[in-house]
């Protein structure tokens, strides 16, 4: 009884949320989405957008209320924006959370749009920062920000690598633009991995300096006024053959934490995000990469008592948000796979009409 | 002479190391966990209270029948892990 009138006194926002895809390379979208049926300043509908249909999302029902399929971004934003309206005129959508790096792109075009014509509001970098952090523009990123970055060239042929052997030296790392990272100890490993990697990303390819060190990684999001609502560090215990955390920790870092102030500070960043750095033995820190949203293991800052997700809607909506400075050291998170078992006639729906 | 030779009495434990009853150590800088044994665990909470390697080896030949040379032994190599895990300021 109590309960029931304390959550009659909250606002109740409809949600969007993509990325349901939890298998082994899983999307932020379930996480993200358990962090908001954790806000304790609103309770939420949510509604999940799904690609595909087997995204294991779409049959979570104690955690996603309704799903409608969206078109990949490739179908451009005028697709988009049409798939978006329809959805929008039955569901009335308060706040969407893009989850995926390939979506922001059409989102952050969209960004005004949606929110006058829909009343869809997001919480998303600029076109100017998601564009100057990519990771064929991060090296002079770094530099701009004062923040180390492994030194890099792009690559746009097989024959220029040889003659760059003698910058990098050996170990190097060859990288797709969008994914993939791969070590070479050989001209002709770099060679392979260069015709492999650009086969399946395209052109160019990133030819980066191999640091030694270990892995650390931010989960943050920033006011898009210079200033850090939440960040907690993480070191992963137990990765994947991707390369993916399955169990990490957050630990304590103040050099980490003020590194990112400094480049939040720098760069105004709106948003959440998601900071990869190597940590050398001589405890310098190496910016590797910074991705424009949540990572899948952001429920790991609520567990640790920063609920960032609830942060960002209340921000994004002109709400009083959090704005946090402490959270749990030495908190782990676990993941798992697990089964659902679903009738095929949900499967039917979501695969023929597009919603469930 | 070993134990001399590294003057172990100016290393000091990194002051934010958490360690259980069970003997499980966390070191939270760097999220590596570790599990001691019972003698590692006496080692590592005299440490922290800031006793010198002699007073170590004292409290420990009062406590245990065991003989000065394994103490000053096993107390080297504990420290050996200790410097090689970067427990251990040196």
């Amino acid at each position: 009884m109590l309960s029931m009138k304390l959550n009659d006194n909250k606002p109740t926002y409809t949600i969007a949320v993509t990325g349901l895809n939890a298998i082994d390379s899983p999307g932020p979208g379930v996480p993200v989405i358990r962090a908001l049926r954790e806000a304790t300043s609103f309770n939420v509908r949510i509604i999940g957008l799904s690609y595909e249909s087997l995204e294991p999302g779409i049959y979570m029902h104690d955690l996603v209320d309704k799903v409608y399929q969206v078109p990949y971004p490739a179908a451009g934003t005028q697709v988009m924006f049409d798939r978006f309206k329809y959805i929008n005129d039955i569901e009335n959508i308060d706040f969407l959370f893009p989850n995926f790096d390939a979506e922001l792109f059409n989102f952050i075009k969209l960004e005004e749009q949606m929110k006058k014509e829909l009343n869809i509001k997001m919480l998303i970098p600029t076109m100017e920062q998601f564009e100057a952090r990519n990771k064929v523009n991060l090296y002079e990123y770094g530099k701009k920000h004062g923040i180390k970055v492994p030194f890099a060239k792009m690559v746009y042929a097989a024959h220029e690598i040889p003659t760059l052997i003698s910058e990098f030296g050996f170990p190097l790392v060859i990288k797709g633009k969008f994914y993939d990272a791969k070590i070479a100890y050989t001209t002709e490993q770099a060679m392979q991995h260069f015709n492999k990697i650009s086969s399946q990303w395209g052109l160019p390819v990133l030819v980066q300096e191999f640091v030694h060190g270990t892995e650390v990684n931010v989960c943050g999001v920033s006011d898009g006024q210079g200033k850090l609502m939440g960040a907690v560090p993480m070191r992963k215990l137990y990765i994947t053959d991707k390369g993916k955390a399955w169990a990490g920790v957050t630990i304590s870092d103040k050099k980490l934490i003020d590194m990112t102030k400094k480049l939040v500070k720098a760069t105004n960043w709106n948003g959440p995000f998601e900071l990869e750095v190597m940590k050398t033995t001589s405890e310098e820190y190496y910016l590797i990469e910074i991705n424009p949203r949540f990572p899948a293991w952001c429920y790991l800052p609520v567990g640790a008592g920063q609920n960032q997700v609830e942060s960002a809607v209340n921000l994004a909506l002109g709400n009083k948000a959090s704005y946090y400075s402490k959270y749990d050291i030495g908190k782990m998170f676990i993941r798992y796979s697990y089964d659902l078992i679903v009738n095929m006639n949900e499967f039917e729906k979501i695969s023929t009409f597009g919603e469930l | 002479m070993f134990v001399s030779s590294i003057n172990t009495n100016i290393m000091k434990l990194k002051k934010d190391l958490a360690i259980s009853d069970s003997g499980f150590l966390f070191n939270p800088s760097t999220g590596d966990s570790y599990s001691l044994n019972p003698i590692g665990v006496e080692f590592f909470k005299l440490l922290q209270k800031g006793n010198s390697d002699d007073e170590i080896i004292s409290q420990i030949i009062n406590d245990y029948a065991i003989d000065k040379n394994s103490v000053e032994k096993d107390l080297y190599d504990f420290k050996n892990l200790l410097v090689n895990y970067k427990l251990i300021n040196a």
